[in-house]
């Protein structure tokens, strides 16, 4: 299977993408700054947002690169102005993505160079699955794209990966300074990938819509 | 007169914070120590920017290589993509230190004013770090 239909051009899928991204940040600006405030120093929306007006700026330009190009443009272009601690994990993430990623993608392709990305956030922040943090979503979102789970349902179920951390304690971060305090909030880092996940999931399933 | 010392490099979430261990480390070594620092994000307010990391790791870059003093996890991880971003040979001569920022600053600093090299500037600011 290609991951989205071969009718729609790169550039218009690609330009998709950022759109649909950026959006769904600007609408989530003040819950993602507030589910920081509530563990770390409440600025993860404001952050997120300006990575994303980053990449909106170079939006044509990007979006006329091959995907592994154009991955790795909104890698740099994002960490060189989000910031803070989640800036240096998105970009590993687009960056690595984009150098594994294949010519022709083909699911199994992908799933092999997101599970690679993936690997190289848990290296990057010297963390793994269950620390309360992004990687409570991208560990599951790399499992089922390794076991061949379809779009639709990862977009289904990002968000219940990203309220699984409420029950967490935090051991990575700053979050992790709270001890067991810590428990009963959503990690902000979490909440962003799961809404930047469903989003890209819903968009390469339905180019169109 | 030996070669070139190490420089430094300070990165704080702060730039009041970044300012004020740098203002120790001049008053400490004068301009015997190649010394820049950042803090704050791209708007001005707490954070991290690795934009601007780059360009104090360009403005204190030595050929003796540069030791830099991080405060909480973001200034870390930041500088390391700041580092990957000066890209080899450079990189391999810039070393993030282990060590409390501001202490960490003016022992590397000092350390560095007596022409030591890279490897003697981050050790001893990392015997500062707690164990």
């Amino acid at each position: 299977m290609t991951l989205a239909d071969a009718a729609m051009s790169s550039p218009m899928l690609i330009g998709a993408l950022i759109d649909d991204c950026c959006s769904v940040i600007d609408a989530n600006v003040e819950r993602l700054d507030s589910l920081d405030a509530a563990i770390g120093d409440g600025d993860h929306g404001t952050n997120m947002r300006r990575g994303a007006a980053a990449v909106l700026a170079e939006r044509e330009a990007i979006a006329n690169l091959p995907v592994g190009e154009a991955l790795g443009a909104a890698g740099r272009a994002a960490v060189m102005s989000i910031g803070g601690a989640a800036g240096p994990l998105y970009g590993t993430l687009l960056i690595e993505l984009g150098k594994q990623f294949p010519a022709e993608p083909k699911r199994a392709d992908v799933a092999r160079a997101v599970s690679d990305a993936v690997d190289a956030v848990a290296r990057r922040g010297r963390s793994e699955a269950g620390c309360k943090t992004l990687l409570d979503v991208l560990c599951p979102l790399r499992d089922a794209m390794l076991d061949g789970t379809p779009l639709a349902a990862i977009a289904r179920n990002a968000s219940r990966w990203a309220e699984a951390t409420k029950n967490m304690r935090a051991l990575r971060g700053r979050a992790s300074f709270l001890g067991a305090r810590s428990v009963g909030h959503v990690d902000p880092g979490a909440a962003s990938a799961s809404l930047l996940v469903a989003t890209i999931c819903r968009r390469l399933r339905d180019p169109f819509r | 007169m030996s070669g070139p010392n190490v420089g430094i490099v300070i990165v704080s979430h702060s730039p009041l914070v970044a300012q004020g261990a740098a203002d120790m480390v001049r008053q400490m070594v004068g301009d015997r120590v190649p010394l820049a620092w950042c803090g704050g994000n791209a708007d001005g307010s707490l954070g991290t920017n690795a934009r601007a990391i780059l360009a104090a790791l360009e403005a204190a870059w030595s050929p003796a290589g540069v030791a830099v003093l991080v405060d909480l996890g973001g200034a870390e991880t930041n500088s390391e993509i700041a580092i990957e971003a000066i890209g080899e040979p450079r990189s391999a001569k810039i070393v993030i230190c282990n060590a409390p920022i501001v202490e960490g600053a003016v022992i590397a600093a000092a350390e560095a004013s007596g022409g030591a090299p890279l490897s003697r500037v981050v050790a001893a600011a990392e015997e500062l770090a707690p164990r």
